[in-house]
């Protein structure tokens, strides 16, 4: 009995080709307000480059051998993709669950609650890649990027939202109403910002520190990938980070539609 | 026509934890018939909607829908059905027809037939010149027509509304009934919920009255106002002796005391009343026709329900 509950929180879903009609039906809105969508992720990184990187930067030393606006232009790549997927599937996802019955006028067609929540979770990861490549654009612009292998930040965004549209839609689950968001935000999104290897070396923190936000955070893995595609080398330890990605992705993306299930289908 | 069973449930339950929603209730709906559910708030009515059209799994019990089991068969019952829900769940990002565009999608209808559908269904409902116009700024009414016109963009063949005219004003509400009047011509067949008793009279061909989850009448409207309320109700102002008079003239008869007034319920054929009424005189005297309500008051009760 017990080993079935927990079974059931991972039951792999059945999706079809019709997950692809809820990703475009997101994406219709994303495109009716795009002047919105587009123009603020493209000015905010210049206020981080400016702010942080030659403000901020004139007083800091080098860190992990990057000058710092080196150091810290793929941080603001990597956060792009957190905030844009996360916001997504949080305050995007209960909004249209809870308040304007999305979901429910979904459901009522051919399609399945998990193909709509899968959907869902496709658009979140989609954000990802849009909001990063338009910051990708202006570092490049800037002249920040040297690695030529920069143009794999885009299939990483993706899955690096994808897995922050999974966690989002797990809290989406959870939550009672949309002030409770301030709990993951305030919790989680907060201190992962600051301390993943973001905006100083993660080797300064103490070592218990660094040891959570290796297990924890996903940012500390989505910023040592995106530094080493931008001005980084390549090394060994790539391959555990993205492995990171690898585990972690398909395990929330199937409890967050269990999850959601539960809470939607009494 | 009748003949042809499509929907059809045995001892269908439905609990959420503790609370018994629907309570082991059997029902047939008839290819081309409007077949009405009628019930006060929390009988059950949305729930067994929600059951025939897939989205709530069963507790108990047996659904088919077309002779295909609920349990397995939920995209191909789905395809045959539309559903125009109690709620307004309209996209409001997008424009009239654009709602109508992105939910054909959903039901894989080609971009061209779409439009030729949405389009005609835009005329149907009378929103042609709404078409470009955001949801926000629609009235109640012309959402409803929305949410009709949304739910008849895959073509079904049985149509379920879910209190298609509450909150609407008579105009509103006339028009829905004349679309629902001319679909079951077309040969839609009909599933709705109300708790309006005149709309049931009008548009239903058979009724079951839900309380607290159970099927607590079943019929065709005017078979089950003449067997539980009669022809005639005889309405008088409150009075002592008035009440003992009718007493002694009905003795089979059923007084109902509602606010200030007695009702007289009676199995007597027309006329009686107006006979009484040809010799005496009482206060605030009307006779009236029996209807839908005075039946669904007598089997449900005038308790408020939440």
């Amino acid at each position: 009995m017990k080993m079935s509950r927990v079974a059931s929180y991972f039951k792999l879903p059945r999706l079809s080709y019709r997950v692809w009609s809820v990703w475009r039906r997101d994406q219709d809105v994303f495109m009716k307000t795009y002047k919105v969508n587009f123009i603020p992720p493209l000015i905010e990184p210049f206020f981080y480059l400016v702010g942080l990187g030659f403000g901020l930067g004139g007083f800091v030393q080098p860190q992990e051998g990057l000058s710092y606006i080196v150091f810290i232009a793929p941080s603001i790549v990597a956060t792009s993709m957190m905030f844009s997927s996360f916001y997504e599937c949080t305050y995007g996802s209960f909004v249209r669950m809870y308040y304007q019955k999305t979901f429910d006028a979904i459901i009522a067609t051919p399609l399945s609650l998990e193909e709509v929540i899968a959907g869902d979770l496709l658009w979140g990861a989609t954000k990802s890649l849009i909001n990063s490549t338009m910051v990708l654009a202006v570092i490049l612009a800037f002249q920040l990027v040297s690695n030529p292998l920069f143009l794999l930040i885009l299939p990483l965004s993706f899955l690096v939202g994808l897995l922050f549209s999974a966690l989002a839609m797990c809290f989406t689950a959870l939550m009672p109403n949309l002030d409770s968001f301030n709990y993951p935000f305030f919790l989680f999104i907060s201190p992962m910002f600051l301390l993943s290897g973001t905006f100083f070396s993660i080797t300064i923190l103490p070592i218990q520190v660094q040891m959570v936000a290796n297990m924890f955070f996903p940012l500390t893995h989505a910023v040592a990938l995106t530094r080493a595609l931008t001005a980084g080398g390549l090394s060994t330890t790539l391959l555990l980070n993205f492995s990171w990605f690898l585990v972690t992705t398909p395990f929330f993306f199937v409890l967050s539609i269990n999850l959601m299930k539960k809470r939607l289908i009494k | 026509m009748q003949s042809m069973v499509l929907i059809e449930t045995q001892s269908l339950t439905k609990k959420f934890g503790d609370l018994v929603a629907v309570d082991n209730i059997s029902f047939q709906v008839f290819k081309g018939e409007c077949f009405g559910f009628l019930g006060p708030n929390g009988a059950g009515k949305t729930t067994t909607m929600k059951m025939v059209h897939c989205v709530l799994p069963l507790t108990a019990g047996k659904l088919t829908v077309a002779n295909m089991d609920v349990a397995d068969h939920a995209r191909e019952i789905k395809k045959m059905i539309g559903v125009a829900p109690q709620e307004d769940n309209l996209d409001p990002d997008f424009t009239v027809f654009h709602n109508l565009m992105v939910y054909a999608r959903y039901f894989d209808i080609p971009k061209s037939e779409a439009k030729k559908r949405a389009d005609e269904l835009l005329r149907f409902v009378q929103l042609e010149e709404k078409r470009n116009v955001i949801i926000d700024q629609l009235s109640a009414g012309m959402k409803r027509r929305l949410i009709l016109a949304r739910a008849l963009i895959n073509e079904p063949q049985i149509l379920i509304l879910d209190e298609p005219t509450t909150g609407l004003d008579p105009q509103a509400r006339h028009m829905i009934w004349d679309k629902i009047r001319s679909l079951q011509k077309q040969g839609v067949t009909i599933v709705l919920t109300t708790h309006y008793m005149e709309e049931a009279a009008q548009l239903c061909d058979r009724t079951v009255i839900m309380d607290n989850g159970k099927i607590i009448e079943e019929g065709k409207p005017r078979d089950l106002v003449k067997k539980h309320v009669g022809e005639e109700v005889l309405e008088v102002a409150y009075d002592e002796e008035v009440l003992k008079f009718l007493r002694n003239t009905f003795p089979e008869a059923r007084l109902d005391l509602v606010s200030d007034r007695i009702q007289v319920f009676t199995n007597q054929p027309k006329g009686v009343f107006a006979q009484i009424l040809s010799k005496f005189t009482f206060k605030a005297a009307m006779i009236r026709d029996a209807n839908l309500e005075d039946v669904f008051l007598k089997l449900t009760g005038r308790r408020l329900r939440e």
